[in-house]
Order: C-alpha cells, then structure tokens, then sequence
C-alpha cells in the first residue's frame, strides 16, 4: 500500500493507482474529459491537472496518467490548478465552441467570456475514439495520422476500413458530436449559462440530459457583466 | 509496384528483426513513394493494423504517400533563407512549374518540397535540386534551375565540355590502379573490380568508357542486385558517403589519375554515375 496525502487528506491506495483515481476515492472531483473508465489513460487534454509537491518545487501533473507514489502531497484546486483548468477549458472552447460538453465545462468552470478566435474544429484529438475502437472493440479501425497541425483522425486512405463493424463508439464516446442547445444563438456566447444563473432547484453536478429552456436565452446576458 | 521487391525487403527486415520504420524507409527507398499496397502488405506481415502504419507513414515527413517526381526541388525555408526572401523563391518555383509545395507536376517530372534547414544559412536563399545545391539564389534564377534539372545534371555537364572519353581510374583507398590492359573492352583496357553479391564473389570487368555500360563478371548478375565492390589489390570495399539519387543504392567512388573522382551506382541496371572534377589541374 502507498501512503500519500490529498488535499491534506491521508489516504492509502494500491500500487499502479493514479491520483485520478485515488481523488475520486475520497469524492474529490477533478474535472475530465479524455479519460474514460476502461480505457488506457492517455493525458491528452490536461483538464485533469493536479498541483503536485511543495512550493516553490510543486508542479503540474494530469491526474489522469501520474501514478500515486510514496509520501506524495497532492493539491487538486489551488489557485494555480485552477487557473491552467481555465486556460485549457478556454483554449478547448476556442477549438470546437459548437460542442455541448465543452459548453458545459466551461459554465461549470466561469468561463464566462471566449477570448480567444472559435475555429469550430470537428475533433480535438483527445483519443478517446480510436482507444475505444483499439482497447475495447479490437477493431483499430481508426487512428491518429500525420502530425502537428495536420494531425486528423481517421481511416487510412480516408477509405472505409476493412476492420470497422460500424459498432458506432466512435461517436458515442465522442465529447464534441452533441452540438450544444444554443448553436443559433450568439457566436461567443456560453450554453448553459442559464444554469449559473437558474433557481437553484437545478441540480448543477451533472449536466448530461439537461436542455436550457429559456426563450430567450440569457447566456448573451453573462457575456456582459 | 512490384510486390515481390516488397516481400523481398520485408523477408530481409524479418531476418534483421528491424522494426516498421526501417522497412518503410527501405520501401521509400525503392519506389521513391509508399504505395498503398506495399502499406498493406506491410501491415499483415508486421500483424499490424493499417493504421498504425497508416499512422507512422504520415507522421515522418520523410516518408511520401503520393508518387514522387523525377527531379526533387528542396527549397530551404529556415529562418536565415526566410529573411532572405525564400519565401518569394519557392512562390517562383510554384508558379513556374504550376505547383503547390509539397506537390509533383502531372508530367511526373518535379517534386517541389520545403525544408526547415540545410544547414548553410550563410549561403541562404538555397535551393537544393537532385543533390546540387544552388545558393543565393535569386528569383531570376529559378527558371534556369528548373531548366538545368530537366536536362539533367551529369548529362550537362559531359555533353558541353567531353564526349565519350575513356578514363583511368585507381582505388581510393590505396591508390593502385584499376586498369586491366589484359581484357579490353569498347577497345581500352577494363576497369577490374571485385564484386560481391549473396554468396557470390568474383570479378568484374567495366567499361572504361565513359558513358558506356558494357559489363563483364564472373557471376551473373541479376538486374536490380546491388552488389559491393571491393579493390582486388587492397581488398577493400569501394563505399562512399553518398547514395544514389535515382535508387538510393551506395555509391562506388573511383578515383581518375589526373584527379577527380568518378561514381558509379552499385545497382546493377541502374545507370546512375557522377563524375567530379573539381580540383582538377588542367
């Protein structure tokens, strides 16, 4: 067993364990999105940064993929860890601004402003789709191909692939397919805004089934404070 | 292509135990390209997915899914040549050969790419055609290289200055020379090598004539074979530096008595040679 402390909190967890996983052990929540319970972690999208260390030789780790270790201190909300999970919800934002669960990260997080140009991209490149197709289904069906800002995901020759069944976990696992629920409404503006902004019957953990339903929307209105 | 070259380069990798990217760099090597097929075939012997070979094939910009050019046009875009217009050098090169970089003309005869660096900022903007380096190169010039590439480089340069001339060429290692005045061939005495190829091993007689291919050897040959040749006095192996820019196979470097140095290609039906004759005293 290893001993290492989360948020001052003691705890002991198995060899091989992640922080990941040893946080949500104690409830502690550490935002995700290209980690998924039985697949491979993979580090790609840096939601899940954790403070690890003591000042001044603390650094940033992903929770995700940094292995518990003996005597560890973890921080998972220091003003640090929250600023870079801003940085990298913004930046994700700015990427694909159309998708729903990036909308609802980034209200859950306050964002309340895109600073940075939407490019309306169609992926970014977490992975998940080709881990599930490799890891789950054995199919590797799809994969990464070419690199830096060429690096798309796909079949080879952008043929179909002699290995696909069509199973579809490729879009079920994919966090940018769901359009959010105002994609009419103004370019920069955050969906779900209405939830930081609703009575406070709505329960604000998860945002999975939730549609806003206000006419109009008020996500226009945080923009503006 | 030719899939029995493929299965010959993924036996002989299977044997050396080499990984994917050595096979695709010795498929590259060959085709000047990786085709889809050999890609495939590539993958069920690797008992890979097409994929991830797909994946590594698109990751290294060395490697090319589309067929290459005859003629390479590399024109450097790092920082010292950036500053120095290059940018306006391969826009030139793209509108004179009605290309974008990184493609190859539909007449399959120029491939025009950019690169990072060469490593001689100092004689930056250059361009690198076929192995020759141009430098400072200005936009003017461009059609110039483009027409030199076309007519070929070796070409060129012998038919301007020397028609068929016979040579007398000696080992750069140890200096004894190659001639062989007891078989002659085109009428001047042979060039004797030792050649050696799978487990045979024998001489080699060659032309002496420049720009003759006549060849005599003990074993034959098989076209397409490359084979190492070794001086039959030192017995060391004649291997140069460089490799051959059609076939990518070792060249083999002679040297002319009179100075110079001449390269033959050790492909056996590749007719690939370069003669350098800087430094020579006339």
């Amino acid at each position: 067993m290893i001993n290492l402390t989360i948020n001052g909190i003691d705890t002991q967890v198995h060899e091989g364990t992640t922080i990941l996983e040893a946080a949500k052990f104690l409830g502690l929540p550490i935002p995700t999105l290209c980690h998924m319970e039985g697949l491979s972690p993979y580090g790609a999208c840096r939601l899940c940064v954790v403070e690890i260390g003591e000042a001044p030789r603390s650094k940033l780790v992903s929770s995700c993929t940094y292995p518990a270790t003996e005597g560890l201190k973890v921080r998972t909300a220091t003003s640090r860890v929250l600023k870079a999970r801003k940085m990298v919800i913004e930046l994700l934002l700015a990427t694909c601004p159309q998708s729903k669960i990036i909308q609802d990260l980034a209200s859950e997080h306050h964002v309340r402003q895109q600073r940075f140009k939407q490019e309306h991209e169609d992926c970014i490149l977490c992975g998940l789709c080709t881990r599930i197709c490799e890891e789950q289904m054995m199919a590797k069906a799809i994969g990464f191909r070419g690199r830096g800002g060429n690096r798309s995901i796909g079949t080879p020759f952008d043929v179909e692939s002699e290995e696909c069944r069509r199973c579809g976990g490729c879009m079920y696992v994919c966090p940018v397919c769901q359009l959010r629920c105002t994609f009419n409404e103004p370019e920069k503006a955050i969906c779900n805004g209405c939830i930081n902004l609703a009575a406070p019957c709505v329960e604000k953990d998860q945002f999975d089934d939730l549609m806003c339903y206000m006419d109009p929307c008020v996500a226009c209105e945080i923009e503006k404070d | 292509m030719s899939s029995d070259t493929v299965k010959e380069i993924l036996d002989k990798h299977n044997e050396e135990g080499n990984g994917l990217i050595s096979i695709l760099e010795d498929i590259q090597a060959r085709f000047s390209y990786l085709p889809e097929d050999a890609l495939r075939m590539v993958a069920d012997a690797k008992e890979m997915s097409l994929v991830e070979v797909y994946g590594v094939a698109t990751f290294y910009k060395a490697f090319s899914l589309e067929p290459r050019g005859k003629h390479l046009i590399s024109a450097c875009l790092g920082t010292a040549c950036h500053v120095r217009e290059a940018p306006n050098i391969v826009k030139e090169f793209e509108s004179q050969l009605g290309i974008k970089a990184g493609e190859t003309t539909p007449d399959k005869e120029f491939t025009l790419e950019t690169v990072a660096c060469l490593g001689a900022c100092a004689l930056g903007p250059i361009v690198v055609v076929d192995g020759h380096y141009f430098s400072n190169v200005g936009q003017t010039e461009v059609k110039g290289i483009i027409e030199e590439a076309k007519q070929g480089f070796e070409t060129a340069d012998i038919q301007q200055d020397y028609h068929i001339f016979p040579v007398d060429v000696s080992c750069p290692k140890c200096n004894h020379s190659l001639m062989d005045s007891g078989r002659v061939i085109d009428d001047y005495p042979s060039i004797r090598v030792t050649a050696s190829f799978g487990i045979n091993h024998g001489w080699l007689l060659l032309s002496s004539m420049y720009g003759s291919y006549k060849v005599f050897s003990e074993h034959e040959i098989p076209t397409e074979t490359v084979v190492h040749f070794f001086c039959p006095h030192c017995h060391a192996e004649l291997k140069g530096t460089t490799n051959c820019v059609t076939c990518s196979a070792p060249m083999v470097p002679m040297i002319i008595s009179g100075g110079g140095m001449f390269q033959i290609c050790s492909r056996r039906g590749c007719k690939n040679h370069m003669l350098d004759i800087n430094g020579v005293n006339l």
